[in-house]
């Protein structure tokens, strides 16, 4: 038995000017023959005019179709798309009368993907690309997954593996073959292998979680005093063009999260409770979650009330840090310095009220958020929680290898080590190990 | 033998296999046939005279543990031990021994006549009968018996349509003068076995009277030479040395300048040679760079003047091979008793057996060693051992037991050969276990021989050994954990352990680096009454305890996969979601748990999903169809 023949709607549903269905599987073309009473194929890859009719020869629509023969295309099998009219009427009768067809059904969620995964037209992080484009709310968001889908981070992550399975083929040599005359200086090459990974694979870790905040989001905590104008702050910005709202999501009276859109990154903007100290119970636990939340948040801003310039709030005060922009607000009521230095740190003054310093404050976030997100060296980011946990596990093994007191021990360790790492793009087999060492050593006694 | 005779197990071949299944099969209670050609060359090794080495000697080992013969014989055999690896940790080390061949092939012969239920006779198998069913019922031999059996192993190594390479020179290998045993090709070709073609080669034999060992390097054994079976209380025989030389940028440039007359070069061998083991030529070709390449010079026994020259197998012509020899320091004057050869046969795919080593396909059948594309005395033996057992097993209605691999490197050879096949004469090494520090060669005793008591297989004698080392290596581990000391105790007798208050057990101090089982005894003088191996036995766990903690959470995990077994006769085209690609490997390697089939290259995790879901649901609609 062949795989299943599988069909659904590329495009979203609802009225539209074109929806696409897609069909992929040995019976596509069959299964385009049919809705077209038998009428010639289009040449592959060659958009053709085509008359959907049902099975009296009743016309159902007219419109477009492309095929795909496998394996050169998306799911590796023979695909076809039809470019139909929007109409839920359409639709819905071409889906009847394709799930009428013996052999064929309605595509799972992510099959069609799962096909190409299967059939090796993608590696996993290729298929997380894509789910990634899909779901791209931002410009920054549909750039990393585009170049991930491109293999961007497939590539380095081969890269690494490659010299990994060296370094670790290598070792395994001078464990297997003790009575072969293997040269000496190869057994240095591998700790100075092993030492250029570490570094960096660690350099890589260290990147701030820049693509992980790309595609999650980028937290920004607004802290403060009581009444310096938080939520004003919080609001303004929402209602600003330059900082469109998404989605307002928050179900927790103390702290509220605005989704934006800050110069193409996706921003999450989370209004917390005045922090003092607190005189009843609901209200210290208010201030208890704002100060885990500014923990958490990539970047504070914290908000001072102006009026009582030059004097402020202590509790605020000790949270100022590397990671916190600093803004006096109700500078329009008192006397604040355009660039008022809070804590040793260059703050702005702004009036929400009034509006004055609002577009100074949003070109300061946006170069604080994108000089924290852009990364400077231009590798392709690591987008998935998994990935950092394989690679933070794979530096781990690594560093224990290095320090091993025996080398089976270290051996024990750097097979962990290029475990982890196959786990983000495919395992390491025995038999690449085996081809390393022979290519590399002549071996035979 | 009468026209009625039959037998419970019959296995063709005297090779390495071939006694140890015969030996296995014997051991477990069934009345057992070895059939071979010539009686007389029961346990003949046909190619370098030497057992064991990294992995291979952990193969001994377990071989051994299951109460085999080959660690016996070899310890009766060996002229030579050494420990490879011994400047590494136990789990990576190794025993090897040079054997004198004629020792060897005695002491096998003499433990093969000291087994109950075996019968040895000279006879060439002809062909199999099998029923309609395609189970085996009987061998047919060359001058016409028929001999009724449950059960056939068949280790017959390169038979099956193998020529022999000596330059220009073919010949079809083994058995010259003899009728082929056709009706055995034609008879597993019948039902279908997939055949692979391997390659293999070996060098020249020298005359060890007319090399001069005067000028070179000299590789002695281990004092004391340590043996390798656990019932073998020392090594006796004196221990001789091997001599070491190298080729020269003259014997390459002889290699070079003749590589139009290889077969391997010529084209007129295509099959697959081994990575492991290349011909001088292919060393010379492939690592141009090197000025010369390493020959141990390896004696074939005391009182025989053979030296095997380890290092330069090849199939060039003899007479370019003299001229290569005679260039070599100390093999100036070297006489060449025979010429060094390749051999090309064919091999059964071992993805055509189930891991009892039986042919799917021929029930009763069992297939070990060479046949199924392996290489190597200890490997054949492993297969031997354990196609035997299942074979007596098989005839007793028992159910087919095989290691897994985290019980030994037999498990993981078995493992790979009938999940993944073989592109190249299969050869163990280390790097091949997941397991390595717990598939130790000194602990596969105490990792197979208790199950080798509950199978049968293991005899009284070494089941009362293993049951007094067993309860003095439980006695002394459990004196290692009462003993214990606190940190500023350790601190005052020179021991530096962090001052956190925990006082610490003898075991726990063998996990420390600088403490081994010598330093326990200057804290405690009263463990110097540990017997030597069970004290050993104990430094080791202490060594590696947080190591092996770590792999036992695997193991139990690799378990789990394996506890799921995938029917035999699961039909792949009915599970949805596969790709053809995939649909493809998975019918051809037919695993036989969830576990192995994700250990086949190319399955994807996704595909072991639907595996799982297709194989959980069946058994869901059996267990209803049962209910209705």
């Amino acid at each position: 038995m062949t795989p299943d023949t599988i069909f659904a709607p590329a495009t979203a549903p609802g009225r539209a000017g074109v929806a696409i269905v897609r069909i992929s599987g040995p019976q596509a073309d069959a299964a385009l023959s049919a809705l077209t009473a038998g009428a010639p194929l289009p040449a592959p890859r060659r958009a053709g005019r085509v008359k959907v009719c049902d099975g009296d020869g009743e016309p159902v629509d007219d419109g477009l179709v492309l095929r795909f023969p496998g394996p050169a295309s998306f799911t590796g099998e023979d695909v076809v798309e039809l470019h139909l009219h929007g109409s839920r009427a359409v639709l819905d009768a071409v889906m009847a009368l394709l799930a009428a067809q013996e052999g064929l059904r309605v595509a799972e969620p992510g099959e069609f993907t799962r096909r190409a995964f299967e059939n090796g037209k993608m590696d996993l992080t290729q298929a997380e690309a894509l789910a990634d484009l899909i779901d791209a709310e931002t410009a920054a968001q549909r750039r990393q997954a585009l170049r991930q889908m491109d293999g961007a981070l497939a590539r380095l992550i081969e890269d690494w593996r490659g010299r990994l399975v060296k370094a670790l083929g290598h070792f395994e040599a001078f464990i297997d073959f003790p009575d072969e005359d293997l040269p000496p200086e190869a057994e240095g090459a591998i700790w100075g292998a092993v030492e250029a990974l570490v570094a960096e694979m660690t350099a890589h870790l260290d990147d701030g979680r820049r693509g992980e905040r790309l595609r999650d989001g980028f937290h920004i905590a607004i802290i403060g005093p009581p009444n310096a104008g938080k939520s004003s702050l919080l609001n303004a910005l929402a209602r600003r063009e330059a900082a469109i709202v998404s989605d307002i999501a928050g179900t927790t009276r103390d702290v509220v999260d605005v989704h934006l859109d800050l110069g193409g990154y996706a921003v999450v903007l989370a209004d917390t409770a005045g922090l003092r100290d607190a005189a009843e119970a609901i209200e210290s636990e208010g201030i208890r979650r704002a100060r885990a939340r500014a923990e958490q948040a990539d970047l504070r801003l914290a908000v001072f009330d102006g009026v009582t310039w030059p004097q402020l709030d202590a509790h605020t005060l000790s949270l100022v840090d590397d990671a916190t922009l600093v803004v006096v607000n109700k500078a329009d009521l008192a006397t604040v310095p355009d660039d008022p230095v809070v804590a040793g740190r260059a703050g702005l003054a702004l009036s929400v009220r009034s509006g004055q310093g609002m577009e100074r404050l949003l070109a300061r976030l946006g170069e604080e958020v994108g000089a924290r997100l852009a990364g400077g060296s231009g590798a392709p980011a690591l987008t998935r929680e998994r990935h950092r946990r394989a690679l933070t596990e794979c530096v781990d093994a690594l560093r224990r290898a290095r320090a091993a007191a025996l080398p089976e021990l270290a051996g024990e360790d750097l097979r962990l080590a290029a475990r982890a790492l196959g786990r983000i793009t495919g395992r390491v087999e025995v038999d690449e190990l085996l081809d390393v060492i022979f290519r590399d050593f002549c071996i035979g006694k | 033998m009468s026209m009625t005779e039959r037998y419970d197990v019959i296995v063709v071949g005297g090779g390495h296999a071939g006694t140890e299944a015969a030996a296995a099969a014997a051991r477990m209670g069934a009345a057992t046939l070895l059939l071979t050609h010539k009686v007389e060359t029961i346990g003949e090794m046909s190619c370098n005279p030497a057992i064991g080495g990294l992995a291979k000697g952990h193969l001994v080992r377990e071989v051994d543990a299951l109460d085999g013969i080959m660690g016996r014989a070899i310890d009766r055999g060996g002229i030579q031990f050494r420990m490879l690896n011994r400047s590494k940790g136990p789990a990576v080390r190794g025993p090897r021994a040079q054997a004198d061949r004629k020792l060897y092939r005695q002491a096998v012969q003499d433990l093969l006549a000291e087994t109950a239920n075996l019968t040895i006779a000279a006879g060439a198998v002809e062909d199999l009968e099998l029923d309609v069913g395609g189970q085996v019922t009987a061998v047919l031999t060359g001058d016409g018996r028929r001999i009724a059996c449950g059960a056939v192993v068949l280790t017959t190594g390169t038979f099956l349509r193998g020529m022999i390479h000596c330059g220009e020179v073919q010949t079809p290998a083994g058995r010259v003068g003899e009728a082929p045993a056709l009706g055995l090709s034609q008879t597993l070709g019948r039902v279908g076995l997939a055949l692979g073609r391997l390659k293999t080669g070996t060098p020249a034999r020298l005359d060890g009277r007319t090399i001069d060992w005067e000028g070179l390097e000299s590789q002695p054994g281990d004092e004391p030479p340590l043996p390798f079976s656990y019932l073998t209380a020392a090594i006796t025989q004196p221990q001789v040395a091997c001599g070491v030389t190298y080729t020269s940028a003259a014997v390459h440039d002889i290699i070079r300048a003749n590589l139009h007359r290889a077969p391997m070069y010529s084209g007129q061998i295509q099959s697959i040679g081994p990575r492991y083991c290349p011909s001088i030529e292919d060393k010379v070709v492939r690592f141009g760079d090197r000025d010369r390449h390493q020959i141990f010079l390896e004696p074939e026994g005391y009182d025989d003047p053979t030296v095997y020259p380890n290092g330069i197998s090849t199939s060039l012509p003899e007479d370019v091979q003299r001229q290569m020899i005679a260039l070599i320091p100390g093999l100036e004057k070297a006489v060449m008793i025979r010429p060094g050869y390749a051999i090309e046969y064919d091999f059964v795919d071992p993805r055509e057996l189930r891991p009892s080593l039986e042919v799917r396909k021929v029930p009763g059948l069992f297939l070990a060693g060479q046949i199924n594309g392996t290489t190597g005395y200890e490997e054949a033996a492993g297969q031997g051992l354990i196609a035997g057992l299942n074979a007596a097993r098989l005839v007793s209605g028992s159910p087919a037991w095989t290691p897994d691999r985290a019980d030994g490197y037999l498990g993981v050879m078995i493992d790979d050969l009938v999940t993944l096949g073989t592109q190249e004469p299969y050869r163990m090494f280390t790097s091949r276990a997941e397991y390595r520090l717990l598939l130790r060669a000194d602990n596969a005793d105490l990792r197979l021989t208790g199950r080798g008591i509950e199978l049968g297989c293991v005899g009284s004698t070494r089941a009362a050994a293993f049951g007094e080392k067993k309860a003095l290596l439980d006695a002394g581990r459990a004196r290692l954990q009462a003993l214990a000391l606190t940190p500023r105790e350790l601190n005052d007798r020179g021991l530096k352990v962090n001052q956190d208050g925990v006082r610490r057990t003898g075991m726990d101090l063998l996990g420390y680096p600088e403490v081994d089982m010598a330093r326990l005894r200057s804290l405690w003088p009263e463990l110097a009454d540990l017997r030597p191996d069970v004290a050993e036995q104990l430094e080791i766990e202490g060594h590696y305890a947080g190591y092996l903690a770590r792999q036992e959470a695997d193991i139990r995990a690799f378990r789990r996969d394996e506890a799921l077994a995938l029917p035999d006769d699961l039909d792949y085209a009915t599970v949805g979601s596969l790709s053809a690609e995939i649909r493809l490997k998975l019918a051809q390697a037919r695993p036989a748990t969830l576990g192995a089939a994700a250990r086949i290259p190319g399955v994807t995790p996704a595909a072991i999903t639907a595996l799982l879901g297709h194989v959980k649901r069946s058994q869901r609609d059996e267990v209803v169809a049962e209910a209705g």
